[in-house]
């Protein structure tokens, strides 16, 4: 698969992360460095339902190790691109 | 794991146990009952002179059947460290009828999911007359205790 375009994935995720991010300036903002934590302010609970919508937007299955990663705008893409390129 | 050993597991006590006994439980639905005995506490304050089952009890009774005695199973013999704990994340309820005194109420709670240690699941509690009383969505997950 090709890879998709960045700018493309930051829109799907944003779209992803608007019902839990709590910092509204930090979401209108997102880019490849936001950090899901620190900037958008979501909590941990929240943070499991984020993963879970990225697996059902992507079609992907996110294990454990890959979720103790994706903490950053960065790492959620290159878990995506990964396991979408891996298919 | 048998149903005992669930309710020996649960981390509540008087004046806080709102779990009377469990009818059914497995790995993705669990069903209880809980009397409301008339002289719990706090009956004498909601309300004045009127006494009705506040909501925040009834969110309370469904997150302990429906949420932490299916949390229970599911952790099964898996033992959680010692700085670990369940804790409630949200709640999302609706309340359609009153809960007085002395009514008996059976919740039901069905997963939604349990990943990445958080178990969400959809509750629903009715009276003796089958009537749903309250329902919603809660969850919970296992975090690391503030205290200690």
């Amino acid at each position: 698969m090709k890879t998709m375009d960045k700018e493309t994935l930051i829109a799907q995720l944003k779209e992803i992360v608007k019902p839990y991010a709590k910092d509204q300036d930090a979401l209108q903002n997102i880019n490849e460095h936001t950090d899901f934590v620190k900037d958008l302010k979501i909590n941990s609970a929240n943070l499991v339902d984020v993963i879970l919508d990225v697996e059902e937007q992507f079609n992907i299955v996110i294990d454990n190790e890959a979720m103790e990663h994706m903490l950053n705008v960065k790492s959620a893409m290159e878990i995506i691109e990964a396991k979408l390129g891996g298919q | 794991m048998t149903v005992q050993a669930i309710l020996d597991k649960l981390p509540f006590t008087t004046p806080f146990l709102f779990v009377d006994g469990l009818d059914h439980i497995d790995s993705d639905k669990v069903k209880g009952h809980f009397t409301f005995r008339e002289e719990l506490d706090f009956y004498k304050g909601h309300f004045k002179g009127y006494p009705v089952t506040p909501g925040v009890i009834l969110t309370e009774v469904t997150a302990q059947i429906g949420l932490v005695c299916l949390g229970i199973y599911l952790m099964g013999e898996e033992e959680l460290g010692a700085h670990m704990s369940f804790g409630l994340t949200s709640t999302e309820m609706e309340f359609m009828r009153p809960v007085f005194p002395g009514e008996k109420v059976t919740v039901e709670g069905e997963k939604v999911y349990f990943r990445f240690g958080k178990l969400k699941c959809r509750v629903t509690m009715k009276n003796e007359a089958q009537e749903e009383v309250c329902s919603g969505v809660i969850a919970g997950m296992i975090i690391t205790k503030a205290h200690e």
